[in-house]
């Protein structure tokens, strides 16, 4: 099937739906919101549990500190906001109040890269991954399409300790099926290949696949791994695909420093040194525009990763 | 309140400023200026407010209490040792690398401690979010959390406040502090917090001013909290910092600077002097 053809869902609403299978399930979860309810999706479960629904207003910082004293009290919290408020503004309540303690508490954030579009750079967070793996004991997850989306949510719910969890605004193609299993610390093959391995994650990784299209009909072989856990990250597969292919190719949306990127060329440094080339934001900030133009103009496209691709295996 | 509860009271407050004096002698840092402003006020919510029990810490239904003002942790570690978390003889490895006793209060290594804080303005969230667990959960437990007068010129604290009130967490009683001191000198001086009652009650909240080293005036304001119904409450506790050693009293260097030999020999001697349990 040809990607265009395949539905779109924004990994937003997913997060919104799990929130209230969650719900559903567990009366001890409980949702706060920073005055974008519509936005992040967490309105779903604000319709649904209205008591459970608490909005603390346009205050982020204050909505963590309120989310890791509510957590200690045996609740399993989510707390959402734009990725740029959620991981930019209120890093240091996220790095004291909740990484610090190691609070349950699960930070759902959207509108993550430059693919928010229209508002543009101040609301482009390109940060948010370098930012969160930073801090000591967080989880990092970045779901590739709405069934991994959906996943992700669940398994953060069921473990214990703080979760960064990253939604995109912009609808994307569902990539897996309900067969599809997501693990926290786990990257998967989606495609395999010998020439050279793509590991993509969130909205890149259908670039990734059309990429390996794209490479395909040229006569190159090239894997790609979907890797949603960013932190822990799967050194076995990046090592494996590493020995495998001779060379690698990271694809995110978010700044080519400290995301995806780095934490790929951190593991293979120290294990089997091979050629990376990073495929991301270029340390630049976004711009406004409609969201599948500006991956155009960013390189964050399969066009774009055919050409680093190509780089990667010329170093070989 | 009996002359004997007055005098067990003023006992367990001089044994906290012992403790602070330990401490920060021991660790050569930390901060005894706003450790001891805070010496009765502790001393009243362990010994005579909380609803805790240090056999079992972590109690569901325990009252909470937050440390906003973290780097008064000398304060608190002294509070719950002599109420009976952990040994008092453990306060004297403060700051240590192989103690659990951090510069900054931390939930997970020390009995007691409610919430890990030290980054100022944080703490009250933190206490909010507590209030609204038991608000929730239909629990009665009442949360309890001191901040500096310097520590409310951070923004947060004020988001805290207007959330408190739009929630009606009447289960939280806020105390502030007010020895007038901050590191770069005193609070008018660096950025007036003042009028804090008027802050407080524009704000939403029920506000009492007390002398906060008097322990009548620190029991009623407990007692009013009580009765308060639909809003959080503000207790503005004049003190003053460095309070009970008497080179200390006032003096903005001692915000964060440990006693020398010397000078904790003569803090000793003037707590001891009035401490008929320990006197020599």
């Amino acid at each position: 099937m040809r990607m265009a053809d395949i539905a779109k869902i924004a990994t937003r609403d997913a997060y919104g739906k799990a929130l209230v299978e969650l719900g559903e399930k567990n009366d001890k979860v409980i949702v706060f919101d920073a005055d974008l309810a519509a936005a992040t999706k967490t309105g779903m479960f604000k319709k649904a549990f209205p008591e459970r629904f608490i909005d603390t207003g346009i205050a982020e910082g204050n909505m963590m500190g309120i989310a890791a004293g509510l957590s200690t009290a045996g609740y399993t919290v989510f707390a959402s906001s734009f990725a740029m408020f959620a991981a930019g503004r209120a890093f240091e309540q996220v790095r004291n109040s909740i990484g610090y303690p190691h609070l349950n508490v699960k930070i759902g954030a959207t509108h993550a890269g430059i693919s928010v579009g229209e508002d543009g750079a101040s609301h482009q967070c390109c940060e948010d991954i370098a930012l969160m793996r930073s801090i000591p004991g967080m989880t990092v997850l970045n779901p590739a399409d709405a069934v991994e989306a959906r996943q992700c949510v669940l398994a953060a719910a069921q473990m214990n300790g703080p979760v960064y969890m990253r939604f995109g605004r912009l609808a994307v193609p569902v990539l897996f099926d309900d067969s599809y299993q997501f693990q926290i610390g786990k990257g998967c093959y989606l495609r395999e290949g010998t020439d050279v391995t793509i590991i993509a994650t969130g909205l890149l990784v259908g670039a990734a696949l059309e990429a390996a299209e794209l490479l395909s009909s040229e006569g190159i072989s090239a894997a790609v791994i979907n890797m949603a856990s960013i932190k822990p990250i799967d050194r076995d597969i990046i090592v494996n695909a590493a020995k495998s292919t001779g060379c690698l190719v990271t694809a995110e949306e978010h700044n080519i420093i400290g995301g995806l990127g780095s934490a790929v060329t951190e593991v293979i440094c120290e294990t089997v040194p091979v050629p990376v080339i990073r495929c991301g934001v270029e340390d630049v900030f976004g711009h406004s525009g409609p969201a599948l133009k500006l991956l155009d103009i960013f390189g964050l496209n399969a066009k774009g990763i055919v050409s680093k691709a190509k780089a990667a295996i010329a170093l070989k | 309140m009996t002359a004997e509860q007055k005098k067990f009271l003023a006992i367990k407050a001089n044994h906290i400023r012992q403790g602070v004096i330990e401490g920060t002698f021991h660790a050569k840092s930390g901060h005894p200026g706003g450790s001891l402003s805070i010496a009765e006020l502790l001393a009243y919510l362990y010994f005579a407010e909380l609803r805790i029990d240090p056999v079992d810490p972590k109690k569901p239904s325990r009252d909470r209490f937050v440390l906003s003002k973290g780097h008064a942790a000398p304060a608190l570690y002294a509070a719950l040792a002599e109420r009976g978390y952990f040994p008092v003889e453990d306060l004297k490895t403060l700051r240590q690398p192989d103690s659990y006793l951090q510069g900054h209060p931390n939930m997970n290594d020390v009995p007691g401690v409610d919430m890990s804080t030290g980054s100022l303005g944080q703490g009250i969230s933190a206490a909010v979010g507590m209030a609204m667990g038991a608000k929730l959960s239909g629990s009665n437990f009442r949360v309890y959390s001191i901040l500096g007068d310097g520590e409310i010129q951070e923004g947060q604290v004020w988001e805290a406040a207007m959330f408190a009130a739009a929630k009606k967490l009447d289960q939280l009683v806020a105390i502030v502090d007010n020895n007038n001191l901050q590191i770069d000198g005193t609070v008018e001086e660096v950025n007036s917090p003042y009028p804090i009652p008027e802050k407080f009650s524009s704000f939403g909240w029920h506000v009492i001013e007390i002398d906060g080293h008097d322990f009548d005036q620190i029991e009623s304001a407990f007692a009013e909290a009580k009765t308060v119904k639909g809003c959080p409450t503000a207790i503005i506790a004049k003190t003053i910092k460095g309070k009970g050693v008497s080179y200390m009293e006032n003096q903005v260097g001692w915000h964060g600077s440990a006693p020398n030999e010397e000078q904790y020999h003569t803090a000793m001697q003037e707590l001891l002097a009035a401490d008929p349990e320990r006197q020599a």
